[in-house]
């Protein structure tokens, strides 16, 4: 593996984060990361989607006319994602059953498109799609930091197995129920930023504005 | 000025791009339906088992249903029917078509279901041909944001609950989602749906004192989840009351149905 093979592939997992830093595909990091099964079936769905989709948009870079170029990119994501749900379906019904729209969902992630753009189109195929796999990982980092502690903490198993007995089961742990309802997980990423960029100090973006001083009211005013 | 932006190489573009695609997309939709079919039968067969309490996840759901037999009742006249292939019959699609549903005003819709379809299909656990030992029943009913779907389990007495179960709903994880739980679901078996003819199984707020006379058509209510139960509650009692299935159960154990 070259150098610059190994830099697109791990970039993205800490360094420039889709999620942490891009803040982009938070939707379906919400809406599937309450039990760790689903957020691992969702993580290599969406992986596999960004790697092929930057990989077939970048093989055809240079036929592509400028004023369609979204539409084309558009239609090569919403074919591999029908595809993949279609195979999840098939082999990975209950899964599939509780992933439902977000599988669909892949399509509009932020994340795929965003790498199609500003990758796939400018770079050659191998490295498009080693990109892919790169930001796939990055998603997957967060997605799976923020599952498990949703799932642990909130319903006291990982993988379904118990982990800490519930109250309700004649164990002791009483369950958060707010970590199971989606709001929790914008906490945990907002989280995960906070760590990420205590330790990787250039990520803190520069304020957009100052806060002015507080002033007393004046009498009358 | 390269000619790949002109308008006849965009055309010729995108309707290329679309033929492949759309031959990729049929070619894995067409391949991957059978077993997709497959799937979707067997995740039925298993609500259904799970919900009278009979899933054994050792045997194969296909082995376990081998015992069960499904028919077609009519709702109307509470008799088995011939009339609908209950292989094919969406009783959640009839339940929507006004030809094949009935709708109920607001005095007699308690589960808040809008219309009862005509038909409904039920399952006989038959462990010896001919001789049912249980009757599974599918019910529904809104509860605080969802309709929940499920399956009521009978003894052959009619009267008796072995088992009931949701398998779809969007209530509350950890409040009204307590209606999966399985120490919840447990203390169902053994009660008793009629009292003198009427419905008068129900929730009761807290946990059912022993001891009570009514204890045997009480069941233990789901705490911080009010309207959820009193959704279970209405939804079970119109599906066992006398737009539900009363006057099929009156004919099963008479032997008319």
């Amino acid at each position: 593996m070259t150098s610059t093979t190994k830099e697109t592939l791990l970039t993205p997992i800490f360094k420039e984060n889709p999620i942490a830093l891009q803040i982009l595909g938070v939707c379906s990091a919400l809406a599937v990361t309450s039990s760790l099964q689903v957020t691992i079936v969702m993580c290599i769905a969406l992986t596999l989607v960004t790697a092929f989709s930057s990989y077939f948009i970048s093989m055809i870079r240079n036929q592509i006319p400028g004023s369609i170029r979204i539409i084309v990119q558009m239609i090569i994501i919403a074919s591999l994602v029908i595809v993949v749900d279609q195979v999840l379906k098939a082999v990975a019904y209950g899964i599939s059953k509780q992933l439902s729209v977000f599988v669909g969902l892949i399509i509009t992630n932020c994340i795929v498109m965003g790498r199609a753009e500003a990758f796939a189109m400018k770079n050659p195929p191998v490295a498009s799609f080693v990109d892919g796999i790169g930001n796939g990982l990055g998603y997957s980092v967060v997605l799976l930091s923020v599952a498990v502690v949703r799932e642990l903490f909130g319903s006291g198993k990982l993988f379904g197995f118990e982990i800490l007995p519930l109250v309700t089961e004649g164990g002791w742990y009483v369950p958060n129920g707010l970590l199971l309802l989606p709001p929790s997980a914008f906490f945990l990423i907002g989280f995960f930023i906070w760590a990420l960029r205590s330790v990787k100090k250039e990520q803190v973006e520069a304020p957009e504005f100052t806060m002015a001083k507080h002033t007393a009211i004046e009498e009358g005013a | 000025m390269s000619n790949k932006d002109s308008v006849s190489r965009t055309l010729l573009m995108a309707l290329a791009l679309c033929l492949v695609c759309s031959v990729i997309v049929s070619m894995a939709a067409v391949m991957l339906k059978p077993k997709q079919e497959e799937n979707k039968a067997l995740d039925k067969k298993r609500n259904i088992l799970a919900a009278a309490g009979m899933l054994d996840e050792s045997k194969s759901i296909d082995e376990q249903f081998a015992l069960i037999s499904s028919r077609v009742v009519d709702l109307r006249t509470g008799k088995f029917t011939d009339d609908v292939d209950p292989e094919k019959y969406n009783q959640k699609k009839a339940s929507k078509d006004s030809a094949q549903s009935e709708a109920l005003g607001a005095d007699r819709d308690t589960a808040k279901i809008g219309r009862r379809e005509n038909y409904a299909v039920v399952y006989l656990v038959e462990p010896v041909p001919g001789e049912f030992d249980k009757v599974i029943l599918p019910v529904r009913g809104y509860g605080l944001w969802s309709t929940l779907y499920g399956f009521v389990a009978l003894e052959s007495d009619g009267n008796t609950i072995a088992g009931l179960g949701f398998y779809e709903h969007g209530e509350t994880p950890g409040l009204g989602g307590e209606v999966d739980n399985p120490r919840w679901k447990s203390v169902w078996p053994g009660k008793q749906v009629y009292r003198n003819d009427s419905v008068e199984i129900g929730l009761i707020k807290g946990t059912v004192d022993k001891q009570s006379n009514d204890a045997p058509w009480q069941v233990d209510g789901l705490s911080g989840a009010t309207l959820t139960a009193r959704g279970v509650t209405n939804l079970v009692r119109f599906w066992l009351g006398e737009d539900g299935f009363q006057a099929f159960l009156t004919n099963l154990k008479s032997g008319e149905a």
